[in-house]
């Protein structure tokens, strides 16, 4: 026991999933509630703000469609990297991570553009309560594409040397997670006018 | 395992036996050290609300007199004391010392394995909370002073520095929150898979004791309702420094949000601070009544039916506040309905003492106060649940005593009978009986005396956060005014008893008698380590036959069976 | 129940939340003395004595199961009563309300840290130049319908008439509109009872209630020296 740095506790699974993966999901679960309440907040406002549709319809459509690709495809990869990892391939999953970690970082570069066109126009954080939103919603959102994309590097990092490969599984539900958010965001802030 | 990694924290220059001292004392990974520093953070904390307690009391009984220890308290400190007693206690007293102090301490313990299945993001938790309990105590020495606009933190009060004249100290309260918020999150979320993943070989659903299952169900009762907080926490720091007006109404927002994002989370919040309270009694009046538990699962559904209820009652706190009427009497029916669940609760500890052969230890009987006083708590629950009764009750002192009987059996009696009940396995060693009985009683009766008559001054009319009732003719009455000296003095008689236990704990966990394993007969595992279990917990981790309430089973000569005794 | 510990009812409504008040009461303080009768009985009961050992009972037994179905049943059949009381009490005062032809509108406004309290001049109208302004005084008329315009300049403050039993919270952005009838002639407190700021304990106003005589004169004595309207908004 005092070989290994991992307590024992770590290894079981009575629930019959790994514990890495059940702790993911439960991240998740509590950061669903989270962009709930804020979803959920601009929901409220939006159906009872008229404004919020004028307001609504300086956002650029195509971009955020862009970036949704994008975030999609990112996703893709972070599933091939999976099926790579599944099949103890780890130089090829740390690849696909490398991908994956592209798609965040165009997705980003995307954001900060539109962004400083956003501001440059007078659309800014506390221009009105929709760009208030916007800019807390989405922000917050691409913190979690950094975090993710962070942690995807320290994986890919440690699976191509075929190392802790079921890291590669992990990260790939968080950003699925991530994607998701975005896929709720994308309609909420850009779609409806 | 026992090799911790070397972390860049350890300052090698401090000479080798130093490292070694602040590696284990602040840095380890054991789940039972963390569970330490929790309960220790905690009681700090509580000493600091206990003294806010007693300045504003004593400003409330003696208006205008120069409190010793403190000086005279102004209106605005007057406001900032009670803000920071309620967040204290609440935030940086109960949640620690009953989630996660007992939750680290006690999960691996009964469920059988040697750690939390995530040592690192433990200690992460205790550290992010550690930070947060300094961010808020920096809070009060900023310019400006603390925060003073009550712990819900209503905006515009809250957000605009015109308004609460606490520009500093209002951000860093509600940066304070959230990140306690954060530690909470982190620290659930290792609860709630170690309890799922890492039992012991043959405990089975039904098996796992009361506590464990309490301080999951918690954990994830917060996880559910603190997200709007948190997303909420951020408008209200954008709102406070970034210009935006997510509840400034001027600007087209509204400061209700806040109230329901507040409340969401204010209320589930109670019962995750009742439950491990609940499961700790559980855990008590078996031993020290010989009893097995009356409907183990009975009590489980009971628990689950009030998480899910506690989601669906948060505007009972927002009668009166602007909501749309016709709402409230949806909120009253949930909220009575929450009042079936929580008192069967009750009834079936009570059950459970039937036929028992009850010894009055110092746990015991805390555990026992802890269910006659919640049940005041709980049946004045629910003339502010119902709503024609609200409109009057509604922010009076009544609410204050109400939520206090709720409360101080959760946090302060809950956690006397925990700490009193592990005390042997926590440090190996057993406490004073007789200034344990000593302390209790004086604790008990005092803190009747203290609320009995606030909730009689609350029904006469008085209001909550004034820190004087000299303007107000109908309050100023000196009947009123009598009962209010009479709580403070209580209040002085229960803080007078409380060096007893800290002179207790310290000198027992020092020099009292040498605890044997099991000093309690108790069935759960936690009691068949060594008192302290040493890191690893066991040598070879034991294996469970049954459950953990099988006392005085016919036939048998001993009067308990502990799980992992094969026969 | 109330009114013993020295506050008079003085609207239409204040019997009534009294009367849901007294209602709980008395079945909670049932409830209470027969949980904690039974909790003390069984602790002195079943204490411990040589050589009685425990009873072993599962509690997963119908049978048995009957010591916490049977109350609880009870209880949901008091909860029921306990709902209907409430919600008809708060359907009264806050859900409905009232109308009548000679009904006096009042207008409220909240700030840090006092009260404006608008009254309508001889004509009986609101926002006319002959408007009473005055500050932390309300005058009423007693046994007339009053409707209130809750109003808040700044923060969230709380609209409380402990004798009326009436409180309600001022939200800065709205106005809220609620109703009482008063039914006793005197002076009682109006008191701010959701934390305002610094000054929340500085917030104390004045409840005149008058004969329709008193409150006449009263108005007649105000209205030529009304600085009213422009000082208010």
């Amino acid at each position: 026991m005092s070989a290994s740095a991992r307590p024992i506790a770590t290894t079981r699974s009575t629930a019959g999933m790994p514990t890495g993966r059940l702790a993911v999901w439960w991240v998740i679960a509590s950061e669903i509630v989270i962009f709930g309440g804020l979803l959920g907040s601009y929901i409220m406002f939006r159906l009872s703000h008229d404004s919020f549709a004028a307001e609504a319809a300086n956002t650029n459509m195509y971009v955020g469609a862009f970036n949704t690709w994008v975030l999609l495809t990112s996703s893709l990869f972070a599933v091939l990297g999976h099926k790579a990892a599944e099949e103890g391939n780890g130089p090829k999953a740390a690849k696909m991570l490398y991908l994956t970690f592209g798609g965040g970082l165009i997705f980003l570069l995307v954001k900060t553009w539109e962004w400083s066109e956003k501001i440059s126009h007078g659309h800014t954080l506390s221009s009105s309560t929709f760009f208030s939103f916007y800019y807390t919603a989405a922000g917050l959102h691409a913190l979690h594409v950094i975090a993710g994309m962070v942690i995807m590097a320290i994986v890919a990092q440690t699976a191509k040397r075929n190392l802790e490969l079921h890291r590669v599984e992990l990260i790939g539900i968080y950003w699925h997670f991530v994607d998701l958010v975005w896929i709720f965001l994308f309609p909420l802030l850009y779609i409806a006018k | 395992m026992a090799t911790a990694p070397v972390h860049h924290e350890t300052h090698d220059d401090h000479g080798h036996a130093r490292a070694g001292f602040i590696r284990h004392y602040f840095f380890s990974t054991d789940h039972k050290m963390i569970a330490m520093q929790y309960m220790f953070t905690g009681m700090a904390m509580a000493l600091i609300g206990g003294f806010f307690a007693y300045a504003f009391r004593m400003q409330l009984a003696f208006p205008g007199m120069d409190v010793p220890g403190f000086g005279v308290v102004s209106a605005n400190e007057y406001n900032h004391l009670i803000t920071n007693h309620g967040a204290i206690m609440i935030f940086w007293v109960a949640m620690p010392v009953l989630i996660a102090a007992f939750g680290n301490y006690l999960i691996p313990l009964m469920i059988g394995c040697d750690d939390m299945v995530f040592p690192k993001l433990n200690r992460l938790s205790y550290q992010i909370f550690l930070l947060s309990a300094l961010i808020l105590i920096a809070s009060f020495f900023v310019p400006g002073g603390g925060f003073a606009g009550a712990w819900t933190m209503y905006p515009p009060l809250s957000t605009k520095p015109e308004f609460g004249l606490t520009p500093l100290g209002a951000t860093l309260f509600v940066v304070a929150v959230g990140v306690e918020f954060v530690a909470f999150l982190l620290g659930g979320i290792n609860f709630v898979t170690t309890a799922m993943n890492s039992r012991a070989p043959g405990m089975r659903m039904y098996d796992i004791p009361m506590v464990v299952w309490m301080i999951v169900i918690a954990s994830i009762l917060f996880m559910g309702s603190v997200g709007p907080l948190v997303a909420g926490a951020v408008m209200l720091i954008f709102d406070q420094n970034f210009g935006t007006a997510f509840f400034d109404p001027t600007r087209g927002g509204d400061p209700v949000l806040w109230q329901h994002l507040f409340w969401f989370f204010g209320h589930p919040e109670v019962y995750v601070v009742l439950l491990p309270a609940v499961g700790i009694v559980a855990e008590i009046i078996t031993v020290f009544s010989r009893k097995k538990l009356f409907a183990y699962r009975t009590v489980l559904y009971t628990a689950f039916g009030t998480g899910v209820l506690s989601f669906m009652v948060w505007a009972h706190h927002q009668f009166i506040a602007g909501i749309d009427p016709r709402m409230a009497n949806i909120f009253t029916i949930t909220t009575l309905l929450i009042s079936i669940p929580v008192a069967e609760m009750l009834f079936v500890y009570i059950a459970t003492l039937f036929g028992g052969s009850i010894t009055f230890t110092t746990p015991m009987l805390w555990a026992l106060s802890f269910i006659a006083t919640f049940l005041i708590g709980g049946v004045t629950g629910i003339f502010l649940g119902a709503s024609g009764a609200d409109i009057y009750l509604h922010d009076t002192y009544f609410v204050l005593a109400h939520f206090h009987y709720t409360f101080f059996p959760i946090a302060i009696i809950g956690t006397f009978a925990g700490i009193t009940f592990w005390f042997p396995k926590m440090f190996g060693r057993m406490m004073n009986e007789r200034l344990g009985k000593i302390h209790f009683w004086g604790t008990v009766i005092a803190f009747n005396c203290i609320f009995i008559p606030l909730f009689v001054v609350g029904v006469a009319g008085e209001h909550r956060r004034i820190y004087d009732f000299t303007n107000f003719p109908e309050l100023a009455r000196p009947a009123l005014r009598n009962l209010d000296e009479f709580a403070t003095i209580s209040l002085l008689v229960m803080l007078a008893f409380q060096p007893i236990f800290l002179f207790n704990l310290f000198y027992s966990m020092f020099r009292g008698p040498k605890a044997p394993k099991n000093p309690w007969n108790s069935n759960t595992l936690e009691w068949s380590a060594d008192s302290p279990p040493p890191h690893g917990n066991w040598p070879e981790l034991p294996r469970v036959y049954r459950g953990p309430y099988e006392y005085s089973v016919p036939g048998r000569e001993q009067d308990y069976w502990p799980q992992n005794a094969p026969n | 129940m109330i009114e013993m510990l020295g506050l008079p009812a003085a609207s239409s409504f204040a019997d009534d939340i009294d009367m849901v008040f007294s209602v709980i009461f008395w079945i909670v303080f049932f409830w209470f003395l027969l949980a904690e009768g039974v909790f003390f009985y069984l602790i002195f009961r079943f204490r411990k004595k040589e050589g009685v050992r425990a009873q072993y009972i599962t509690g997963e037994l119908k049978s048995e199961k009957r010591w916490i179905t049977i109350p609880h049943n009870l209880i949901l059949v008091f909860d029921v009563i306990i709902v209907i009381a409430a919600v008809k009490v708060w359907y009264t005062v806050k859900q409905d309300l009232p109308d009548a032809p000679d009904k006096q509108i009042v207008r409220i406004v909240a700030q840090q840290w006092a009260w404006t309290f608008v009254h309508p001049g001889p004509d009986g109208q609101l926002d006319t130049p002959d408007d009473i302004a005055k500050i932390n005084e309300l005058h009423v008329q007693v046994d007339r319908l009053h409707h209130f315009q809750l109003e808040s300049k700044d923060v969230v403050h709380s609209f409380s008439v402990p004798v009326f039993r009436l409180k309600q919270d001022a939200i800065p952005g709205r106005v809220i509109t609620g109703w009482f009838t008063p039914t006793k002639t005197g002076e009682y407190d109006i008191q701010c009872t959701e934390i305002c700021g610094v000054g929340h304990a500085l917030m104390p106003a004045r409840i005149f209630i008058e004969t329709a005589d008193q409150h006449a004169a009263w108005v007649a004595s105000n209205s030529s020296v009304s600085v009213a309207s422009a000082t208010v908004r």
